[in-house]
């Protein structure tokens, strides 16, 4: 189902890099985008570009139309029950800000407790931890074992009558744990607390369904999905959203102004003041066909076997230390080599044409938590090969002779 | 050679293996840390000043091959000099490594000439020099910016 074929899709993977066709294994960072992306951006710009939701004119609304149909065909994608519980952002980043901001700010008061976990990128960590200053509440974090699974029976004991909102990753980006998340909803909900689900490293590898995890915030960024940069989804249940205060003002976000009162505009336009970025939502719907095209399954599995042969590979080499063994992980083969820093782990790979992550991910509480200063990151993507692990485990095995 | 052998010459991996004037220094007089939060190196210099000239020096902390052996070069290069004169090594000492202009007689800190090719590990090759010049100037940590 999945082959070499893919490649050619995607024309940043067709160079060579220190004279080396390129293995680009740096997925979790970002993705490469296929042809239809780009060509959505250009033909956007060429033939329809236009202010959305302002004009009669036809490209107006025409741009309007396509804006529009992408936010349902979020919607679908995600498995949502309304196309308006979608709300563009910048990435995942600007929806934990955005939630932080307008649904938990409003509620939380001193001694609250908000619970994150050990292994969140620092994105579902710094907006927390700003409102929790700010309301001198606390942030409690959900402890992990050494294969970096989440122990989520400890989470019962964690939760108690100040806590008021759990915000937790659904896969890890530097450790690629698939967290049980619809359990950790589950135990927040008999507990009365929302919940929000960073899903950033989640929706471009395994299928994802809200009716069945059941979160109250789900957000992803288009540009680790094959997306330009520049665009994301937060996905809030329509009850949630109506109570909360904007986000910012602006236009597009109101319904009437005058300088007494403003009426602000229903959800989700309510929070998307200015003009979005309307190429990317666009090219963020294109990207979302050709995914859906093949099939969530279909590249789940196949990054599956990538990642465990890639795993059974280097686990054979003298000195790697693979970080993250949980039971169910997705795309990210997270390591160390013994005596040799990943930073230069990572620039000789890169001499071999092997574009690999070095450093701490943004996850320095991992790091910590490991007693390790980084580490070298492989990260899998639907036009990755078993040639391509190949060509990884054989630049690791370079990266051990140079440093003989 | 190419540019990643140049980069990785063998006395700096020798240098990584066994860093010379690594640990703790006795009555130092001067002490910066330097940190580089992107990669995660943290190099600490400690070192003796007597009658403006730099009798000992040490390191610790960890990092990649290039800061490490930067860090262990350092220590070798700089016992009995002057800080004008630790000032104006360093100032040639970064041209070298950014190949800005050409520096010769450098001695033993020409090892890593071939850092010019990678833009990105230049500051894994000044670390432990930012972290010296803190030293030297009172501060307490040194800034690689
Ligand atoms: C788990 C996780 N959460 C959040 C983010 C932040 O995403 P962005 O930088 O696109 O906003 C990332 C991206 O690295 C991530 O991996």
């Amino acid at each position: 189902m999945i082959d070499r074929k893919i490649k050619s899709d995607f024309p940043t993977l067709d160079q060579k890099i220190n004279g080396k066709q390129l293995v680009y294994l740096d997925n979790a960072a970002t993705t490469q985008k296929p042809y239809t992306v780009i060509e959505a951006v250009d033909k956007y710009y060429k033939n329809t570009n236009s202010n959305i939701h302002r004009g009669v004119h036809t490209l107006s609304q025409k741009a309007t139309e396509k804006y529009e149909n992408t936010r349902l065909k979020i919607a679908n994608f995600i498995n949502s029950d309304s196309e308006k519980e979608i709300i563009f952002v910048r990435g995942a980043t600007e929806a934990i800000n955005l939630v932080a901001n307008c649904y938990v700010r409003p509620l939380l008061n001193s001694n609250d407790e908000i619970i994150i976990s050990q292994m969140e990128h620092h994105a579902n960590i710094v907006p927390w931890q700003m409102v929790c200053e700010e309301k001198k509440a606390k942030l409690k974090i959900l402890p992990m074992n050494q294969n970096g699974e989440l122990l989520v029976d400890e989470l019962e004991n964690m939760i108690n009558k100040n806590t008021k909102f759990i915000s937790m990753n659904h896969v890890s980006n530097s450790l690629g744990t698939i967290n049980p998340i619809k359990k950790i909803v589950q135990l927040a909900h008999k507990n009365k607390i929302k919940i929000m689900v960073d899903g950033a490293q989640a929706v471009q590898h395994i299928p994802v369904n809200m009716k069945e995890i059941g979160a109250d915030f789900y957000c992803f960024s288009g540009h680790k999905l094959y997306a330009p940069t520049g665009i994301g989804v937060l996905y809030g249940k329509k009850e949630l959203l109506d109570e909360m205060p904007p986000y910012q003002g602006g236009g597009d976000m109101i319904k009437s102004v005058t300088f007494e009162k403003t009426v602000y505009n229903e959800v989700p336009q309510k929070f998307e003041a200015g003009t979005p970025n309307i190429s990317g939502v666009i090219a963020l719907g294109t990207a979302i066909d050709y995914i859906i095209n093949i099939g969530i399954e279909n590249i789940a599995k196949h990054e599956d076997e990538l990642l465990k042969y890639a795993t059974k590979e280097i686990s054979k080499i003298k000195g790697i230390k693979i970080i993250g063994n949980a039971q169910n992980k997705a795309s990210v083969l997270s390591f160390t080599i013994e005596g040799i820093h990943p930073h230069d782990v990572g620039t000789i790979m890169d001499s071999e044409g092997v574009a690999i992550r070095a450093g701490k991910h943004c996850t320095d509480p991992v790091m910590d938590f490991y007693c390790i200063p980084a580490t070298a990151r492989a990260s899998f993507a639907i036009y990755n090969t078993k040639n391509d692990v190949d060509k990884f485990v054989n630049s690791v095995k370079k990266t051990i002779e140079v440093f003989g | 050679m190419s540019n990643l052998d140049e980069l990785y010459l063998e006395v700096i991996i020798d240098h990584n293996k066994n860093p010379r004037n690594k640990g703790e220094l006795n009555d130092f007089t001067h002490e910066a840390k330097g940190d580089n939060p992107l990669c995660g190196d943290q190099i600490s210099i400690k070192l003796i000043m007597k009658d403006d000239k730099i009798t000992d020096v040490k390191f610790t902390g960890s990092g990649c091959a290039i800061s490490t052996a930067s860090a262990s070069v350092l220590t070798e290069t700089i016992k009995g000099k002057s800080r004008s004169e630790i000032e104006k090594l360093f100032g040639r000492f970064q041209n070298l490594v950014t190949g800005t202009g050409k520096e010769g007689n450098l001695g033993k800190l020409e090892i890593f000439e071939g850092v010019n090719k990678y833009p990105a590990r230049v500051k894994c090759a000044t670390l432990s020099w930012h972290a010296l010049i803190a030293a030297i100037e009172g501060k307490k940590e040194a800034s690689t910016e």
